[in-house]
């Protein structure tokens, strides 16, 4: 009786998450053991708020500490832990468990279309490289008015907006069946990042960065399948600034 | 106080000059893929669903369509586009898969050629297709052999 009282009195008992079993399948890889990549399962009591990432936590922390991912920030802003989860691009650390079947096993490999290093970590380069191509800085020669700041209506600043939130975190163009076959496609990221300037109201180099993606490398190899749109956690459409990019190629100017 | 920065001298492919065919050609399958969504349901349409339909297909039925101006013209355009837009989207293929030069050249002259090839035989019946063959039995032939 006497304990019913200081329960009912004393700070209100924290609501326990419901937590669940759920089996991640993870395909590991050790360049200097393994020759081909293999699909190894982890059991895990996991909470209803955790995320994918979590999951990889508790494994390299508690099972395994072999486990090779990256990951920065944790919270969707840096775009370092972009991994295939389920056979879809995403971020780690934006995919609830919950939000998943944890009835079934979770699959998580590395992203597809960039050479394997170590488990979940893919070489970068060949992706920043096409980003570089693109030259995704502003160019601008001529001198501010007034030698003060560049103005820009909101309306300008619109034109280009949804191309600012991309966090080169690959997902995108990792997820391209056109990028699969050879690697030499631009990709949508450098697409994008290309669309950023080239809506660009202050910037002069439109020209420049629309005759490198009129290559034969270029657009044109783009199929509209709509998977970059599907893959990129930022909700940028993605299929849309290519094709926007396409029009202004064609028109001859943003 | 303001600066400029000069544009970074960074490497960049210069177009060279001439006709852009990847572009042209990206033009080219939206374009022929609008007119053939037209061109191909109306081709159906007429063949399938207007009078007795799939029944009346005959040899006086193609026969009765290929000596008139109008379905010339309609079954010259559907096949010059329909191929032209299957090929080029084969070449787009082969240029994504065939890692290999010689595969690649091999395959895309195979493609040109049945192409090619193709066009000329379909262009060929269109224009020389003969509806009223002599000899032949006349409750087959379209009714203007017959003088009707």
């Amino acid at each position: 009786m006497a304990s019913d009282v200081v329960e009912k009195s004393g700070p209100r008992a924290h609501e326990a998450v419901p937590t669940f079993t759920v089996t991640m399948i993870v395909r590991r890889f050790d360049p200097e053991v393994d020759e081909e990549p293999r699909w190894v399962d982890y059991d895990l009591q996991m909470h209803g708020t955790d995320r994918v990432l979590d999951a990889l936590h508790k494994i390299k922390w508690e099972i395994d500490g072999s486990l090779a991912f990256r990951r920065s920030c944790a919270h969707g802003v840096c775009g370092s832990d972009a991994m295939r989860i389920n056979g879809r691009n995403r971020l780690a650390c934006k995919t609830l468990l919950k939000d998943l079947d944890v009835s079934q096993p979770i699959y998580v490999e590395a992203l597809k279309g960039l050479p394997l290093e170590k488990d979940l970590i893919v070489d970068m380069e060949p992706f920043f490289d096409s980003f570089r191509e693109v030259q995704p800085f502003l160019m601008a020669s001529t001198k501010p008015k007034d030698g003060k700041e560049r103005l820009q209506s909101p309306e300008q600043r619109a034109r280009f907006d949804d191309t600012t939130k991309c966090i080169l975190c690959a997902a995108c163009t990792s997820s391209c069946p056109v990028f699969w076959t050879d690697g030499q496609y631009f990709g949508p990221a450098a697409i994008v990042n290309a669309h950023r300037f080239i809506f660009d109201s202050r910037d002069e180099g439109s020209q420049v960065r629309m005759d490198i993606l009129n290559d034969q490398e270029g657009v044109w190899r783009c199929r509209t399948t709509f998977n970059c749109t599907d893959a990129c956690p930022r909700g940028i459409q993605v299929t849309q600034a290519i094709a926007e990019v396409k029009q202004a190629i064609m028109r001859g100017k943003p | 106080m303001t600066t400029s920065i000069e544009s970074p001298r960074a490497a960049r492919t210069v177009r060279r000059g001439g006709v852009n065919w990847e572009k042209w050609g990206w033009i080219y399958m939206r374009v022929s893929g609008v007119a053939l969504v037209v061109l191909i349901f109306g081709h159906l349409f007429v063949n399938l669903m207007i009078g007795d339909g799939v029944k009346a297909l005959d040899f006086a039925f193609v026969g009765g369509k290929l000596s008139n101006p109008f379905w010339q013209v309609w079954d010259t355009l559907m096949l010059w586009l329909a191929l032209i837009h299957g090929a080029n989207g084969m070449r787009t293929i082969t240029n994504d898969y065939a890692h290999n030069r010689l595969v690649g050249v091999v395959v895309k002259g195979a493609i040109l050629a049945a192409t090619v090839v193709l066009i000329i035989l379909g262009t060929l019946v269109v224009y020389t297709f003969d509806p009223c063959p002599a000899g032949a039995p006349t409750d087959l032939l379209p009714t203007f052999c017959t003088g009707g």
